[in-house]
């Protein structure tokens, strides 16, 4: 009967490991543990047996069960496994096939560089100042030190609404009407759109963005305007540009210069972009001029402060490689879809 | 302005190269735009001998040459010149070399015969017959002298010159001239600067007041008149050494006399004018203003309409030049002059500017003078011309001057404090190198009393802050310390406004919108376009009295225009969906005419077409405003009244019972006064209101405990009944547990019948502290069913 046992333990385990499918082995576990199985049939012949066998055949045989019902369980997992495996195959799809996408709006370029410079001050202690695109005289010419016969007040620059009000030509009237509120010290960059009074071409535009700064406190000095610019360039362009300040001139800052910052194309070699000068013009700046504090209700013998102005168009060409200008305006969805 | 280096450097020895020249300048405060070298394109192309001349075989128009360029062999030359003779001395573009307008010459064959190069003309060169008086017209040019063989051409004319062109700020009319400039030079290099020697020997004798009066009827606007007078004029070419410098410094040789006013104006910056002394009736200069509708000729030609703002010269009889504009053709000088007047005076630089705008006649004169000009130049100017009239023998010059200058200008004293010029710099430059530097630039200084005096060519030195500027740029911008201002911490922040615009235009883009920009002004054309009424407030506009044209005549009451005019665009262009938003402007005047500035509202509006329809431009304003935390302030409610947009889809947008914008579909109208061949639809948000009631503050709420409970209703209602109604009548009776109401199935069709339709809704109701039992909701729901029907005539369908 030991033999028996045996025999048909080995049977199964060869049965088992032969198994493909999950019908075969319903099958084999029906043949081998059921009630007509062939265990069950060695079982039912166990009174045949001695007192003394039996407890020693029982043993075995139940030896013999759970052993068959554990390689029952683990070919049954392993063809599940392999069925699984089958099904996933059969369900593979193109996964080079596009992906849906939630279709997102653009930011306008020129927003995009107007929000990247502004965060840049708001980081550096800087408020953001807003103020109207039409605008008096005084704000945009006589309190920035730009007197009745100055050339940059003829007509040909400045839209005029009449004789006192304007369409503003720089966002430096925004200085102004800070300075005014009297509330010191003073740190603030005021974005913007301008006017003047030129025709519509690749390079020009009569609607314009520029960005004004303004820094007004005890003690500031032409090398704190160097330290915050250069930083600011720094921020903008990378930790390899560097800057150079030239002596220029504007009515409302004395002394005065302008920041060439290295060219973004040829990295100060000279190059096409930068015609030749390794530098590119950025922005126009200057200790603000002490008549122009003194209009504004700021005594200069105790404060002084630095101001800013860059155009913004140029600084979004640059960076994205535009070269018409129309195209900020014209809002084809085919260009503002790249940024 | 253009200043050839070879002039300059006859007042200063600047000796570094050019690249250099121009760092160091521009690092001093003359901004350079660039330069250009005379001849610089010219390469390879030498002195040449004729040597033989004989008639191409195949070709009547063409000659065979052989021509000595000082080499050991000899080149044969093909050319088609008919002023050449044996031994002719000639320019030689060599093989591989370059002519003007960067034309290359290489050997090659002319009718079968082979030419080693091209004799050239003086044009082929880049130059024409006022360079070269003495070139033929139309031929190859001829040395007049023999050369040396094989020499550059460019080196045996010695023209070769590096021209730098500076951009002169508005605050430095002293440099507008190359001695100007060439005193700057000086400055940055510490290096001697040599004015002029200025001497006139007068050798006609008598005295120019016999000759000449001069009377100054505005000496507001003419400072000054001086006058000098010339005899015996011969008028001819000048020399080359002049017509080389006026060439460089970009002005076309006429003659000896106009080239010598020229060759001051460029020298010192001071414009000159001569005039034929028979011309002036009674010999008598009157400076006054025109009269309306006086009219004068020009030297070009032109007549010219003047006005009493305008400055004339003038004789008693009638006017002979528009002061600092343009002379008279009526007192030009002829061949026959027997004396001539120079003048050099001193005219209001914004008058001059003002005048030569309305003539439109923008002359080198007149942009000189509009910078404002020293009047202690005009004397040394006129004597300088006199000195050149003698120089070129260009005529005899009688003794004296006259000149009238009844108001001189003097220097003016500053007084400095080097502490505080350090102060403002944030520098440490020593007393003694301020000293030096105040002198570089002609400054007397006083070291014990720390004044300066300031000669009258520097009007833009007014006070310290400029002396802190002169300071600076010569001790050098790139030496001051860049530091990071101290002062009072501030913190750096936007506003609550420029948040909530951040905000929008963030939620914008995450529906899918593209940011648009546009321009602010518009035509006035754009009400009809869009259909507003005749009558509206819209069409009171603030207008730009000298627009670019009507396009762009007035400030915008209304953004639609400009997104409309974008969607157009992109329509047209076969784009197939565009959706665009834009935070912009609109100006409202307060009265018009306009007498104080307009009120300028922030508007965001939203435009787009394609494969939509109204429910989705709705669901972008919805989600915007719960993002900003207000969808339960607004409402929407049918819109009929506005004339662009569709009576049956458009919906006002109110909080608080104000109107502040509206979203729907466009008038289909007004789609196709724009070409836009779709539906459109748009929305017009007011900001100031979205910024004051939006609530960015947050409040947890615990979450749920206990279950919800839903109950699906579907109900059959008049078609005008709007779903609005419907929520309204829920809401009311729902009772204390109502949680949510959401509307999920809309249908009209036959199944319903005409004129009704079904409307089907989700309800949830919840408890905060209890599981709900089946009363609670029945009986809510009986009250919700109840109301419906006896408020809205609901009637409840069978699921």
């Amino acid at each position: 009967m030991k033999q028996k046992l045996k025999e048909i333990h080995n049977k199964a385990l060869t049965t088992l490991s032969e198994i493909k499918q999950m019908k075969e082995l319903e099958e084999a576990k029906v043949k081998l543990l059921g009630k007509k199985g062939e265990l069950t049939a060695v079982l039912k012949e166990m009174g045949k047996l001695s007192k003394e066998e039996r407890p020693v055949i029982g043993q075995l045989a139940n030896e013999v069960r759970q052993d068959i019902e554990k390689k029952l369980e683990e070919a049954k997992k392993h063809i599940l496994a392999v069925e699984q495996q089958i099904k996933l195959e059969a369900e593979k799809i193109d996964v080079t096939m596009p992906g849906r996408k939630c279709e997102c709006g653009h930011k306008h370029p020129m927003s995009i560089v107007i929000d990247e410079i502004s965060d840049i001050f708001i980081g550096m202690g800087y408020e953001i100042a807003e103020g109207p695109d039409v605008e008096k005289d005084y704000y945009n010419f006589e309190a920035l030190n730009i007197p009745k016969d100055h050339p940059a007040k003829d007509e040909q620059d400045t839209f005029y609404v009449n004789g006192d009000i304007l369409l503003r030509t720089q966002t430096s009237p925004v200085q102004v009407r800070v300075m005014e509120k009297g509330k010191l010290p003073i740190r603030v960059v005021c974005p913007g759109t301008v006017y003047r009074s030129d025709e519509v071409d690749a390079t020009h535009s009569p609607v314009f963005h520029q960005l004004e700064g303004l820094v007004v406190d005890k003690g500031i000095t032409m090398g704190d305007l160097k330290g915050a610019l250069a930083v600011f360039a720094k921020e903008l362009f990378g930790e390899n540009v560097k800057v150079r300040f030239r002596p220029h001139h504007f009515p409302f800052t004395e002394p005065s210069a302008e920041m060439d910052v290295t060219c973004f194309a040829c990295g100060g070699k000279g190059c096409r972009v930068c015609k030749g000068e390794g530098y590119i013009e950025l922005l126009g700046c200057g200790m603000v001029h002490p008549k122009v504090l003194k209009m504004s209700g700021i005594d200069p013998e105790e404060y002084s402060g630095f101001a800013f102005g860059m155009g913004l168009e140029r600084v979004a060409m640059q960076r994205y490689g535009i070269t018409d200008l129309r195209l900020l305006f014209e809002n084809d969805v085919k260009f503002l879809k790249q940024f | 302005m253009d200043v050839p280096m070879l002039w300059l450097k006859e007042y200063t020895d600047v000796t570094a190269d050019i690249k250099q020249f121009i760092e160091d300048i521009t690092l001093t405060g003359s901004k350079v735009e660039g330069y250009t070298t005379i001849g610089g394109d010219i390469e390879n192309v030498v002195t040449g001998q004729i040597k033989k001349i004989v008639k191409h075989p195949d070709a009547d128009k063409l000659v065979i040459t052989t021509v000595d360029v000082g080499k050991q062999r000899e080149l044969q030359i093909v050319t088609g010149a008919t002023n050449l003779k044996e031994g002719d001395y000639v320019p030689v573009a060599l093989d591989n070399s370059k002519i003007a307008n960067g034309v290359e010459i290489h050997s090659g064959s002319l009718r079968g015969i082979l030419s080693e190069g091209m004799l050239c003309s003086i044009q082929e060169l880049g130059f024409d017959l006022h360079d070269f008086p003495e070139a033929c017209e139309n031929g190859i040019y001829v040395f007049p002298e023999a050369v040396e063989l094989g020499k550059n051409v460019i080196d045996v004319w010695g023209i070769k010159d590096d021209v730098v062109e500076f951009e002169i700020t508005s605050n430095r009319p002293d440099c507008f001239s190359v001695l100007g400039i060439a005193r700057e030079a000086a400055a940055t290099y510490q290096i001697p600067f040599h004015y002029p020697k200025i001497e006139v020997q007068q050798k006609a004798g008598g005295n120019a007041s016999d000759y000449i009066s001069v009377e100054i009827k505005n000496p507001q606007l003419c400072p000054r008149y001086a006058a000098r007078v010339v005899k015996n004029v011969k008028i001819e070419p000048s020399p080359l050494w002049m017509r080389k410098r006026l060439r460089a410094a970009g002005v076309r040789p006429i003659n000896n006399i106009v080239d010598i006013t020229n060759y001051v104006m460029i020298e010192m910056g001071q414009p000159m004018h001569a005039f034929d002394i028979d011309c002036i009736a009674e010999r008598k200069i009157i400076v006054r203003n025109a009269n309306d509708g006086e009219q004068i000729t020009t030297l070009d030609g032109n007549v010219r309409n003047l006005d009493s703002s305008m400055l004339v010269i003038s004789d008693p009889q009638k006017a002979v030049a528009v002061a600092g504009v343009m002379g008279g053709e009526n007192s030009k000088i002829n061949e026959n002059a027997e004396a001539i007047l120079f003048e050099s005076a001193t005219f209001h630089g914004s008058n001059i500017r003002v005048t030569a705008k309305k003539l439109g006649l923008r002359t080198d004169a007149s942009s000189k003078y509009e910078k404002g000009l020293d009047p202690n130049i005009a004397l040394e100017a006129v004597n300088r011309a006199a000195q050149l009239v003698e120089m070129l023998g260009a005529g005899e010059v009688v003794e004296g001057v006259v000149d009238c200058y009844p108001n001189k200008r003097e220097s003016w004293t500053l007084s400095y404090s080097p502490e505080k010029i350090n102060k403002l710099l944030g520098t440490n430059v020593s007393e003694q190198q301020m000293k030096e530097i105040f002198e570089r630039i002609e400054l007397k200084v006083d070291e014990k009393n720390h004044t300066v005096v300031v000669p009258t060519f520097r009007p833009d030195l007014e006070a310290q802050a400029d002396l802190a500027e002169e300071v600076a740029r010569f001790y050098g911008y790139d030496k001051i310390e860049p530091t990071l201002a101290a002062g009072t911490p501030t913190v750096g922040k936007r506003s609550r406004s420029q948040i909530i615009t951040a905000m929008v235009k963030q939620n914008m883009i995450s529906s899918g919108l593209c940011e648009a920009m546009t321009f602010s002004f518009e035509s006035p054309k754009v009400f009809d376009k869009l259909n507003i009424a005749k009558d509206s407030n819209l069409r009171k506009t603030v207008t730009i009295s000298n627009p670019l044209g009507e396009d762009y005549s007035i400030m915008r009451t209304t953004t639609l225009n400009a997104i409309l005019t974008s969607l157009a665009t992109n329509y047209n262009r076969r784009n197939e969906s565009a959706g665009l938003f834009e935070i912009a402007k609109v100006y409202l005047p307060k009265a018009v005419p306009v007498v104080e500035l307009p009120d300028e509202i922030s508007t965001l509006t939203i435009g787009m077409y394609g494969n939509m329809d109204f429910y989705d431009i709705k669901g972008i304003v919805e989600k915007m405003f719960e993002v900003l935390g207000m969808s339960e302030k607004v409402e929407y409610a049918t819109e009929k009244t506005i004339a662009h947009m569709h009576t049956g889809r458009t919906a006002s947008i109110c909080v608080e019972g104000k109107q502040f914008g509206y979203v729907g579909e466009l008038h289909p109208q007004i789609a196709s006064n724009y070409d836009i061949g779709t539906k459109v639809y748009i929305a017009v948000i007011n900001m100031p209101e979205v910024i004051a009631y939006a609530d960015l503050v947050k409040e947890y709420k615990a979450l749920p405990k206990f279950p919800a409970v839903t109950r699906d209703i579907a109900m059959v209602v008049s078609e005008d009944v709007t779903v609005k109604q419907i929520e309204n009548v829920i809401k009311q009776n729902a009772g204390q547990y109502l949680e949510s109401v959401k509307l999920f199935d809309v249908y009209q069709g036959k199944q319903i019948g005409k004129g009704l339709k079904s409307v089907a809704y989700s309800i949830t109701f919840r408890a905060a502290d209890k599981t709900l039992v089946e009363q609670d909701v029945t009986e809510a729901m009986k009250q919700i069913l109840e109301h419906l029907s006896s408020q809205l005539q609901a009637q409840l369908r069978d699921k």
